[in-house]
């Protein structure tokens, strides 16, 4: 139990308190056992990314999916994406997958496979109708997040790339919790290039410093349209601050690439295809495979990453 | 007469609106009546209370787990002085857990005229708005309609029209699911720009397709507050 008062950083007093949200999240508690489980249970798994957001609907699913492609496209890379976005799991959809059911066994739970080098977990699989409503609280989401990171059978992973829900709350304290010995490699940081989408990333990036939770790079999502007719590009959602290439030249964090819109991706994410496969040779497909590439190259000297880049936020 | 509104912003972990309307960083006030909500207008007749004014740094976290979060909602539902107002709109994050929980709960006994859904339209956005729908029908929340968003897009150059996020689909869901369907609103740089710089939309381009969209679901939505 937190020796902080309950009541830290949550009184009336405390509003504007530059401490405050500090106070609120709470002091350090006594460590969960699931913690070491899970550390033990995870060391056949080379990388684990976590893919993060400021806003929803930048994207973060749809590029986690062809995240997850692109590493599975070797056959003997083994990859897998566990989705915690519990109140809204796309990631069976957009992988092909509804509808598939998990199975129990003896070494726990059995993801379920869209390769033979490419697993899926999401809660989607549990849910009896695409109806069903998870109406449930912080506590009730976390133990979720827990058994999905102890109980599933994941085998010899050499990547597991987790999927979150937009913002910095209980899904995302959760994972880097119970992630805490098993080590992270990082977190992917997704957005789009106007400032009321970055103004969110900045809180992501803060909340990443918090936890100790190095910061792979940014992507910037649905970067300018081109007309299929004309084209002519336009911003739809308009750069007006610099777009995530100004926010990382001032953090000094890598921009992994800028993924341009086009109406192939949310198609084939529809209709549970593989954009890259589908669509290779489109700006958006080439641009994707030019992240993984970057992706791929930062990791290894992963430890002195970023985690000392992120200047100008003290 | 103007009506007067209210908006609650209860996005607690990537508040925006105050960005949006160009209040990005007043103090917020105590009076006897409690929290005093900002005004965005001259002529108070748009107030918004958000996280994002009581955040020192703009830029800081609120890394808060749902306890902490439902308290927050709590307050600002109890304590902020609203005065009079004709209409209070709060905003919510994605989702259907602790916000979603706390906005209901604080709000009934002051009764809930009910809830606008948006989604985009893709089948993966249309996808989590079923789950959003199941939500309302369990919490007693009426459905006043759908709204389809980011429904196609024009080119400004050659008025060709490109459905970048698929199209159909919300106003689909609403028959599937026995909801109104409000209505479409397109993408348009113009609108997103506006957002960006707090400048007002509405006001700025009259004559625009968006603005149409957007103000016939406001016009709906009015109807179906005087009848409510």
């Amino acid at each position: 139990h937190s020796a902080v008062s309950e009541q830290a950083g949550k009184t009336s007093a405390c509003q504007g308190c530059p401490n405050q949200s500090l106070c609120a999240s709470g002091a350090a508690k006594a460590p969960d056992p699931a913690i070491e489980e899970i550390k033990v249970k995870l060391a056949t798994v080379k990388h684990k990314i976590v893919v993060l957001s400021g806003k929803g609907g930048v994207g973060k699913s749809t590029f986690s999916a062809n995240l997850a492609h692109a590493l599975a496209s070797d056959a003997s890379t083994e990859v897998a994406l566990l989705d915690v976005d519990i109140c809204g799991p796309s990631v069976p959809k957009i992988m092909g997958v509804e509808g598939e059911q998990v199975h129990q066994s003896g070494s726990g739970w059995s993801p379920v496979y869209v390769e033979d080098n490419l697993a899926v977990m999401s809660i989607g699989f549990l849910l009896g109708s695409p109806d069903d409503a998870v109406i449930w609280r912080g506590p009730k989401k976390n133990g979720m997040i827990k058994q999905f990171l102890r109980d599933v059978d994941w085998g010899e992973l050499d990547y597991l790339i987790v999927d979150t829900p937009p913002g910095t709350s209980d899904e995302h304290l959760s994972v880097v919790q119970y992630l805490s010995a098993a080590r992270i490699d990082g977190a992917v940081i997704i957005t789009t290039p106007q400032e009321v989408s970055l103004q969110d990333v900045r809180k992501e990036i803060r909340f990443c410093q918090k936890v100790n939770l190095p910061v792979i790079g940014v992507v910037e999502n649905m970067s300018g349209f081109e007309c299929p007719k004309c084209k002519n590009t336009s911003q739809i959602f308009p750069p007006t601050t610099g777009g995530a290439e100004r926010m990382c030249e001032e953090l000094g964090l890598p921009l992994l690439g800028k993924v341009p819109l086009d109406p192939r991706i949310g198609k084939n994410c529809d209709e549970g295809k593989s954009f890259l496969s589908e669509v290779p040779d489109s700006a958006a497909a080439l641009a994707y495979q030019g992240i993984v590439k970057s992706k791929c190259d930062l990791r290894i000297p992963h430890s002195c990453c970023h985690r000392a880049g992120v200047n100008g936020l003290t | 007469a103007a009506a007067s509104v209210g908006i609650l912003d209860v996005d607690l972990c990537g508040p925006s609106i105050p960005r949006m309307l160009r209040v990005c960083r007043p103090e917020v006030h105590q009076c006897e009546a409690g929290w005093v909500p900002v005004y965005t207008d001259q002529q108070q007749n748009l107030a918004l209370m958000s996280i994002g004014f009581l955040l020192e740094d703009p830029d800081e976290a609120v890394v808060w787990r749902g306890p902490k979060k439902t308290a927050l909602i709590g307050q600002f539902v109890r304590d902020v002085a609203w005065g009079e107002l004709d209409i209070l709109l709060v905003d919510t994050p994605p989702g259907t857990s602790d916000e979603h929980l706390a906005v209901v709960e604080n709000l009934r006994k002051h009764k809930i005229d009910g809830a606008v859904l948006v989604t985009t339209p893709q089948a993966v956005s249309t996808g989590d708005v079923r789950r959003e729908i199941t939500f309302c029908k369990k919490t007693g929340v009426q459905i006043l309609g759908l709204i389809e968003n980011m429904s196609g897009f024009v080119c400004p150059h050659c008025s060709e029209c490109s459905n970048i996020f698929s199209k159909g689909g919300g106003e689909e869901l609403a028959k599937l699911t026995g909801s109104e369907f409000l209505g479409s609103v397109p993408l348009d740089p113009l609108l997103t720009h506006s957002l960006e710089e707090g400048s007002n939309f509405l006001q700025a381009f009259p004559e625009s397709a968006t603005f149409s969209a957007i103000n016939n679901i406001a016009q709906k939505l009015l109807l179906h507050m005087k009848d409510g």
